[in-house]
């Protein structure tokens, strides 16, 4: 099943095709074909082990596939180093942990990659950071260090720290997975904001009121394959796999 | 009291002894701690005693003559007195010894105003390169300065350009090993590898022979470095080995996600390991690092078996003088006090760095 790629069709934001990665025995990913347009936004979802992760994190290269082809704004990932820099500069990832640079004061982690990727001078970078640390809501933490700050609040700075670099695509993996339940709401309600901006945002996580709030499609993975994908309301509504309604009757049923 | 807890004493009722008595307990409540006690302080008391006898009371101090000394059965502070100059400097000319003292100036100097963080800066580097330079013209000469060969150079001077130059030299290599040690290329990891593992294998004392015996035999006249050259070279490398399995350390302790977040922004290897991953491994390692670099400090004294004369060779040379009674504990003692106050104040300062560290993450 080869699609067609008509030369005057708009590139793709990311186009995947048959992508596979195995550790071992273990085949992480198998013949995974996905295709993102500009300004989509796209919930992952699946069981643990199903492959999501390593999905998203093959977008930006943190993890290498070894079949298939994965295309960025048009341009494919290989082992050349500096494309990949440069697709990284254009994609920005917030982690599960977040991932803050503890030595680092919230407005250096925020200016950090502005600076030295877009060597932009420093009175640049820092409006630009107060700029989205206003948007996440939280300015005023911008001289703390992350250490000092609620997982939260950690969180969103990370988001912001991606914003700053003017991110095409914005990629998520289970954003508020090691939050406390009272967190989750503030890190949402950010993310839900961008979404309405028109950021093209692929995102993996089980928040389902998420998914139906902002995704053009949740797509559901299982043994390192997308099983089904569907637009939110039908995908909820009727799943047609056996193992979409397993999934879903585990998550939603309490 | 009839209870059997014997190390409460019955506390009298005026209020302002109780917290005294309280305080005395533990060293006095039974039989036996009031007899160590009274035992200890005994011997405190008399060895603190003889102690003082000998270095202040009987002390022989000026005029630093050796007759001062022969009069009294005290120390012979005199003799440090008068050989300071040939204890700090060794055979350094004495009429050029201010430049060996300007040397010392320098290079302390420079190592106090690079403690403070806040100066870390790059004029910093410029600064470091700047002093060595003119370390290495004040103590050797030219331009405008008597010529002094390194085999004239002596004492405090060189104890220090050995620790700073090995240490400042030896430091960014090691970083360098540490790095490839982890690398993804083969041949580099493998080359760090076979570096440290060879140089730790090794003993100091052998490194320095090597460099000062074999050495001169496998290369050609004109290729050699001068000896001191040479055993600088021996103590860097070695250094460097040792510091790169501490800093290996560190890097060991950073969560993958902190690389990873770096990756996801865009930044490039060298930047990476520069701005995010360098300042965490080396602080978590401080404590390591100081007790290698103390190590390190103590070490540069071997010197001596291949005939440069750092500190303690100066004093040992400074006693062969027939004149004076060679009061050899009160020069080693002397010595002993310079180490220590280089090695006590590095500590020091690496657990001011540890604190500032802690503050800044809450």
């Amino acid at each position: 099943m080869t699609e067609t790629i008509t030369p005057s069709a708009p590139v793709a934001a990311i186009r995947i095709e048959n992508l596979g990665k195995s550790y071992g025995d273990f085949e992480a990913l198998r013949n995974v074909n996905l295709i993102v347009a500009e300004g989509e936004r796209i919930v992952i979802c699946g069981p643990s082990g199903s492959g999501k992760s390593t999905l998203i994190r093959s977008i930006n290269r943190l993890e290498e596939h070894q079949t298939g082809r994965i295309l960025v704004d048009g341009t494919e990932l290989t082992n050349d180093l500096k494309g990949i820099e440069k697709i990284r500069s254009e994609v920005g990832m917030v982690f599960q942990h977040f991932n803050l640079f503890p030595h680092l004061t919230i407005l250096e982690n925020c200016t950090l990659a502005p600076i030295w990727v877009r060597k932009l001078p420093r009175a640049e970078a820092e409006e630009i950071a107060m700029r989205f640390l206003h948007k996440v809501r939280i300015p005023e933490q911008a001289n703390k260090y992350p250490g000092q700050l609620s997982g939260g609040q950690q969180q969103r700075v990370a988001i912001a720290r991606a914003l700053c670099m003017k991110p095409r695509i914005m990629l998520f993996d289970e954003p508020t997975s090691a939050l406390d339940p009272e967190m989750i709401k503030e890190v949402l309600d950010t993310m839900i904001e961008l979404a309405d901006e028109g950021m093209t945002m692929l995102c993996v996580t089980h928040e389902m009121g998420f998914a139906q709030a902002v995704a053009d499609r949740v797509v559901f993975m299982d043994r390192g394959q997308i099983v089904e994908q569907n637009e939110p309301m039908a995908f909820f509504s009727s799943p047609q796999n056996e193992r979409t309604k397993l999934f879903l009757s585990q998550i939603l049923g309490h | 009291m009839t209870d059997t807890a014997s190390n409460t004493l019955a506390l009298p009722t005026r209020p302002f002894l109780r917290p005294l008595l309280q305080r005395l307990a533990p060293f006095v409540g039974t039989p036996l701690n009031a007899a160590l006690t009274l035992l200890l302080l005994w011997l405190i008391l008399r060895v603190g005693w003889l102690l003082l006898d000998w270095a202040v009371v009987n002390a022989a101090l000026l005029p630093a003559k050796p007759e001062t000394c022969a009069a009294t059965t005290g120390a012979c502070w005199s003799f440090v007195i008068a050989k300071s100059g040939q204890i700090l400097f060794g055979i350094y000319p004495p009429a050029e010894r201010w430049r060996a003292g300007l040397v010392c100036v320098l290079i302390l100097t420079t190592l106090v105003a690079s403690a403070r963080p806040s100066s870390w800066r790059p004029w910093l580097g410029f600064a470091w390169v700047a002093m060595m330079a003119l370390v290495l013209w004040l103590m050797g000469g030219g331009f405008g300065l008597s010529r002094v060969p390194t085999s004239s150079w002596g004492g405090l001077p060189v104890t220090l350009i050995l620790t700073v130059f090995a240490i400042g030299l030896g430091f960014p290599m090691a970083i360098l090993l540490a790095l490839g040690r982890r690398s993804g290329l083969p041949v580099v990891r493998t080359l760090s590898v076979l570096v440290i593992e060879t140089i730790r294998g090794l003993p100091l004392l052998s490194l320095l022979f090597v460099a000062s015996i074999l050495l001169p035999l496998l290369l050609p006249e004109a290729l050699l470095p001068d000896k001191f050259v040479r055993a600088l070279l021996a103590l860097t490398i070695f250094a460097a080995a040792y510091l790169a399995e501490v800093i290996r350390g560190g890097l060991q302790a950073i969560p993958s996600g902190q690389s990873e977040a770096a990756k996801a922004l865009g930044l490039g290897y060298w930047n990476t390991q520069r701005l995010i991953i360098l300042p965490q491994a080396i602080r978590i390692v401080i404590p390591a690092l100081t007790n290698t670099i103390i190590v390190m400090i103590k070490n540069t004294s071997l010197v001596l078996v291949v005939g440069l004369f750092d500190l303690i060779s100066s004093g040992k040379a400074a006693l062969s003088d027939p004149d004076w009674p060679a009061p050899s504990t009160e020069t080693f003692l002397f010595i002993g006090l310079i180490y220590f106050a280089l090695a006590f104040s590095f500590a020091r300062f690496a657990d001011f760095l540890e604190r500032s560290g802690m503050e800044k993450r809450g």
